[in-house]
């Protein structure tokens, strides 16, 4: 696998990086607009698969490491059933974390509001960790593709873009 | 007004699936897909669910045409190589 042409590369760089802050805008409003953990993290991974269309296979796998995203599903499940689990004294996935006042433990103000995003509790720590989790797996997904591309190009030229 | 934007979309929902099996070229096919998904992620949005919008704008439009085009990289020009078809 080939990079492509100047052009598409340096597109690519360009909007891979709204992609991630619209991803993980996603993910952290995951309790208050629409969308959560595995949509934003669907969204993030598009990032992983716009350098990778415009890089290639190779120069990407001299970036990350496919032990990267491993890590980051291991995080998130961990930390999604901890966080189950925690709660084990009332009853399995009780949300110990609202309106404790600590992390994500504000009280939700009354009446029509904008938000408030340190509310919720554990859904809002479950939203980060499925969305770390979906990243790793999808990105992984693409990496994986890519490493199962046969090396040698059918016409044996350097480079196939679609303006050579 | 909203009937006529609601049956724009189905009719380009179905256009672009006509157009998907249609072209010869599978670069085409696959940004004909792309668009698809587009516009059906364009109808769930207008029938108030921007939850399934979102999904399927990031999974439909995005990454499953890059997997597609990593697919298509991969199998080089040899489809077009294929004379007495058609």
């Amino acid at each position: 696998m080939n990079p492509l042409s100047v052009v598409a590369r340096t597109v690519c760089n360009l909007f891979a990086w709204f992609l991630a802050v619209f991803g993980i805008y996603v993910i952290v409003h995951g309790h208050l607009t629409p969308g959560g953990g595995f949509q934003g993290g669907a969204v993030v991974a598009t990032f992983m698969a716009f350098l990778l269309v415009a890089h290639g296979g190779r120069k990407m796998q001299s970036w990350v490491r496919k032990e990267l995203f491993t890590l980051m599903e291991c995080i998130g499940l961990t930390v999604f059933i901890s966080a189950g689990l925690l709660g084990m004294s009332n009853t399995f996935f009780f949300n110990f974390l609202a309106k404790a006042g600590g992390l994500f433990g504000s009280t939700v103000p009354l009446g029509p509001n904008p938000g408030a995003l340190n509310t919720s509790g554990t859904i809002a720590l479950m939203n980060l960790s499925v969305g770390l989790e979906v990243v790793g797996g999808l990105s992984m997904i693409l990496l994986y593709m890519f490493s199962g591309v046969h090396p040698e190009e059918p016409f044996g030229r350097e480079e196939t873009g679609h303006d050579r | 007004m909203i009937e006529v934007l609601h049956l724009s979309i189905l009719v380009t929902i179905v256009v672009s699936g006509f157009l998907t099996i249609w072209f010869r070229n599978l670069l085409s096919s696959v940004i004909s897909l792309a668009v698809l998904s587009l516009f059906i992620s364009l109808e769930f949005f207008f029938m108030q669910a921007p939850d399934v919008a979102i999904a399927e704008a990031g999974i439909g439009a995005g990454l499953s045409t890059a997997i597609y085009i990593i697919a298509l990289r991969a199998c080089g020009r040899k489809q077009f190589r294929k004379e007495g078809e058609r």
